[in-house]
């Protein structure tokens, strides 16, 4: 249900069109009091209408931002709209970041104007006026709580509205001219990007980006006004943004918002969305839930769910894929589809999704394939806030979990001799905003976008993202060395904690592994292997086989790829520690810090590579209380199975 | 904290209550008043008397001396040997300290049953659902709704409440007793056996409740802390006698309080 993005070039226009074409059907809907409750989009457009001209009475212009701080509510996305009426700009803010967070962004573009979502959030911009005086108005959408406050900067959302209201009888032709007045290549949005060093930045957007990109993307997949979405991740990362803004404004589909946090799984359940988001962190949790309440469930169920969850990791995705099965296969994925798959689809929320995407990290191969041998269409996309997030998408039928699929239409992508991914789009951002520095290095002359990822194509013609360029590096050999990529491979398998891989300029790889306590521990009670703690399996034969067979399984996946068959992993040992963010060793995200730990178990490394089978260490570790003692240990170094080559597999 | 301003006349008068047990003196000439709007705490000592005067309020007990006056249509009227129920129907709620909810009912019937007294139409009706019953239970419906939003129980609305943790279990115990719309609310130890965090959260329902909904709270409660940061005045019970009485700067000074809660070498 394509609409004429030329004429209708920025989001107010859209909302016009969808009020006047489907002004009648749901345009977002909230769940409160226990009751779905649903605005149209002719009750959207009227709501925007009101706020929209009460910011203009209060003095909001075109050009200048309005801060919005809280969850996904109704309410919060017409303020996002209003301010895009006036041609002001919208800054979403994330509602978890505490206040100082708040108070760079809302100096860096001189924010007057926020609309918060409650107390909560009320609470944190005032607690930052002191070091942000332009700040000076800022509306609530929930009072509650607020009815003692007598700062005069605070006004209730519906106070605004009437003051719209007025300000709308008083000048009838106002608005209209306003969102006349507005063009495809005014600013729409802007998003700050998490800085994980320095300040964050402002990334800027045009209506013109957004909705292209919105369109493309709906476009591929037919989405149509009959979609249904369910917005509860931050409206702050775009990643959410664009399904919950964007894209309902392109196809007229229509957002849900749930209750609370809490009640998440449950307002999934009741909505049935049938078009879904979800970084593979969130898709991991609904499986432990999933597999916990299995374990619990009788001995019945337990056999039939693990029969027919082996028929589906059979068939499951070649049914999907359209790809040959044969009819005994096909019957009994349809008697398990009857059986559990479509309850545990309706379990899951996900009964009538059609559509599904995973992005954000990579995802681990059997959680991708879980959902989708149970017939579930999920798929990988890739982008991120500069680029719209539309530049990848896997289409139908062509679906892998180590790729991000091809290009989108209108995306041109290509990637320099030192492997870096580079973009051209219509989504493609504006600028930093206030930062020239920064917007030149990220996108130069030719209008490429520079990624920081690092991949190739593969030989489908799909992008593979393998790590961040600044951290890959080469073999002595010249091929590729992507740490990262070897190391979340390692990750992916529940045994394996963390894993640190070394090869920048050596002749081959090889990893330290931190094996995952409570999964190994289990392990080993399960073959009654006593044992006293971590130090003591990390020296075991029996973890060093576990580990190893781990490790085979990834060298044999790496063979098959022609790029990385050189970066199987020769000789591995098992960390005496687990690393620690208060050793330094990790950092407060918890990412292995290669180049610190390569420095400080510098004999371990050098034992990998020559060729020893033990070697003794002795380590300072720092407690919790801030005391310092040291463990040492003898630590095994063991030889992996390594594969050839795929192309010369295939020869032979 | 709620401001002792925002307290306006007497709406709860207690006057030279004595109960006895026996031989047992539980209460012994107890008098004090409590203000339309304000946090008031009655503490003490194990066994000083505290949940014996709750008890007599909510007519549980009835005293042998003394009277309670009560506000109603605007004035103060004395009560005699009302049962429970007469207390309630007049406007008094309360909470308890080990709990009485229904554990095999979800939190929503359990808030629900607060509704009770405000259900008028007949058995007959409720069973079959129809006519004025039907929406009389989606007025009433709304009503626990706005409860459950009000104290962040969403996501347990249909878990029974024998599945809930301790601290949750006392949230919808509390959302029971504001069911009923009182003008008073009694609270029995509601932080009793509760984490830090939870005790926080528990002080900010209670303080909402009396903000926002203008609920006149009576509170015992055994943790000192939480007592002086959330009353605005304070009594204070030893061996049955009152000891101290007024704000909780006041009580803290007071040497009679100090020395029944650390004891005082004779």
């Amino acid at each position: 249900m394509a609409v004429d993005i030329r004429t209708l070039d920025t989001f107010p226009k859209l909302l016009a069109h969808h009020a006047q074409a489907r002004g009648g059907l749901p345009a977002i809907r909230e769940k409160a009091l226990g009751v779905w409750q649903t605005w149209s989009w002719a009750r959207f457009a009227d709501e925007v209408r009101a706020l929209a001209c009460g910011l203009a009475a209060h003095g909001l212009k075109r050009g200048e931002h309005l801060a919005i701080v809280g969850d996904n509510r109704p309410r919060l996305y017409a303020a996002m709209c209003a301010a895009q009426c006036l041609g002001a700009i919208p800054v979403p803010l994330y509602q978890d970041a505490v206040a100082e967070e708040m108070a760079f962004p809302i100096q860096n573009a001189e924010i007057g104007f926020a609309v918060a979502e409650d107390q909560e959030q009320v609470d944190k911009l005032l607690e930052i006026l002191p070091v942000c005086p332009m700040l000076t108005r800022i509306y609530f959408d929930d009072p509650r709580g607020l009815r003692n406050y007598a700062q005069d900067a605070l006004m209730s959302y519906e106070r605004l509205q009437a003051a719209g209201r007025e300000f709308d009888a008083q000048n009838p032709g106002f608005f209209d001219a306003e969102v006349a007045a507005g063009k495809g290549a005014d600013t729409a949005a802007m998003f700050f990007t998490s800085g994980t060093t320095g300040n964050p930045k402002g990334v800027v957007l045009t209506n013109t980006a957004l909705i292209d990109r919105a369109q493309a993307a709906a476009q591929m997949e037919g989405l149509a006004d009959s979609d249904v979405v369910l917005a509860y991740l931050p409206p702050a990362w775009i990643g959410q943004n664009i399904f919950s803004y964007a894209q309902p404004f392109v196809t007229g589909y229509c957002i849900c918002c749930p209750e609370s946090a809490e009640t998440v799984i449950n307002d999934m359940r009741e909505i049935g969305p049938t078009y879904y988001f979800a970084p593979p962190r969130v898709l991991e949790a609904l499986l432990t839930t999933v597999s916990i309440r299995m374990e619990d469930a009788g001995s019945l169920k337990r056999s039939m769910y693990a029969y027919f969850m082996e028929v589906a990791r059979r068939v499951g995705a070649r049914i999907l894929d359209g790809k040959p099965v044969g009819p005994a296969d096909r019957l009994l994925y349809a008697l398990g589809d009857v059986l559990v798959y479509g309850p545990l689809r309706n379990v899951l929320g996900m009964s009538r999704v059609r559509v599904a995407y995973t992005a954000g990290e990579a995802i681990g191969p059997d959680l991708f394939v879980f959902y989708r041998s149970i017939g579930i269409n999920l798929k990988q996309l890739y982008g991120s806030t500069e680029t719209s997030v539309f530049v990848c998408i896997q289409p139908n039928g062509q679906v892998k979990s180590d790729t991000v699929g091809p290009a989108v239409p209108g995306v041109e992508l290509r990637f320099t001799p030192q492997r870096e991914l580079l973009i051209r789009s219509p989504g493609l951002f504006k600028e930093y905003y206030k930062n020239p520095g920064a917007t030149a290095e990220a996108k130069d002359a030719e209008g490429w976008f520079h990624t920081g990822d690092a991949g190739y194509f593969d030989p489908d013609g799909h992008v593979k993202i393998i790590d961040r360029v600044k951290d890959v590096g080469r073999l002595s050999d010249g091929t590729l060395f992507a740490p990262k990529y070897i190391e979340n491979k390692l990750k992916f398998f529940p045994y394996i904690k963390e894993a640190v891989a070394f090869g920048d300029g050596r002749d081959r790889v090889c990893v330290f592994i931190n094996f995952d306590m409570e999964a190994v521990g289990n392990w080993a009670e399960r073959r009654n292997l006593p044992y006293s703690g971590y130090v003591d399996l990390a020296s075991r034969d029996e973890v060093y086989v576990l580990v190893g067979e781990c490790i085979e399984k990834v060298n044999l996946d790496l063979s098959q790829d022609p790029e990385l068959a050189n970066s199987q992993i020769h000789r591995f040992l098992v960390l005496h520690k687990e690393l620690d963010a208060d050793d330094g060793e990790l950092t407060r995200t918890r990412k292995v810090r290669r180049g610190y730990i390569g420095e400080r178990y510098q004999p371990l490394v050098a034992a990998l590579y020559d060729g020893l089978r033990s070697v003794h260490v002795e380590a300072q570790v720092k407690y919790e209380d801030g005391r310092t003692g040291s463990i040492s240990a003898d630590v095994k170094i063991r030889d992996a199975k390594t594969f050839p080559a795929a192309a010369a597999k295939r020869a032979a | 904290m709620s401001d002792a301003q925002g307290a306006g006349d007497v709406i709860l008068a207690v006057e030279g209550v004595t109960l006895s047990f026996g031989g047992v003196r539980a209460l012994n000439e107890v008098s004090f008043d409590v203000r339309e709007h304000e946090v008031r705490s009655i503490i003490g000592p194990n066994g000083a008397g505290k949940s014996s005067m709750l008890n007599v309020i909510n007519g549980v007990y009835h005293p042998q001396q003394g009277t309670i006056r009560l506000r109603m249509d605007g004035a103060l009227r004395e009560f005699h040997d009302m049962d429970p129920h007469e207390v309630a129907l007049s406007g008094i709620a309360r909470t308890f300290q080990n709990l009485a909810l229904f554990k095999g009912m979800s939190v929503l019937d359990n808030i629900m049953t607060g509704r009770n007294l405000r259900m008028h139409t007949n058995l007959l009706l409720q069973a079959l659902r129809i006519g004025p019953a039907a929406r009389e239970e989606i007025e009433h419906r709304e009503a626990v709704e706005l409860i459950i939003d009000f104290l962040e129980i969403q996501a347990y609305r249909k878990t029974p409440v024998g599945r809930l943790p301790y601290g949750l279990q006392k949230r919808v115990d509390l959302g029971r007793a504001l069911a009923m719309e009182p003008s008073v609310l009694l609270l029995d130890e509601p932080m009793a056996g509760m984490n830090v965090e939870e005790k926080q959260d528990m002080c900010r329902f209670i303080l909402d409740v009396n903000d926002q909904m203008g609920t006149t709270i009576v509170l015992i409660e055994h943790d000192m802390g939480v007592v002086m940061d959330i009353s605005d005045r304070v009594v204070v019970l030893d061996y049955g006698r009152k000891i101290g009485d007024g704000t909780p700067e006041e009580v803290r000074g007071n040497q009679a309080v100090i020395d029944a809660y650390l004891g005082v070498s004779h």
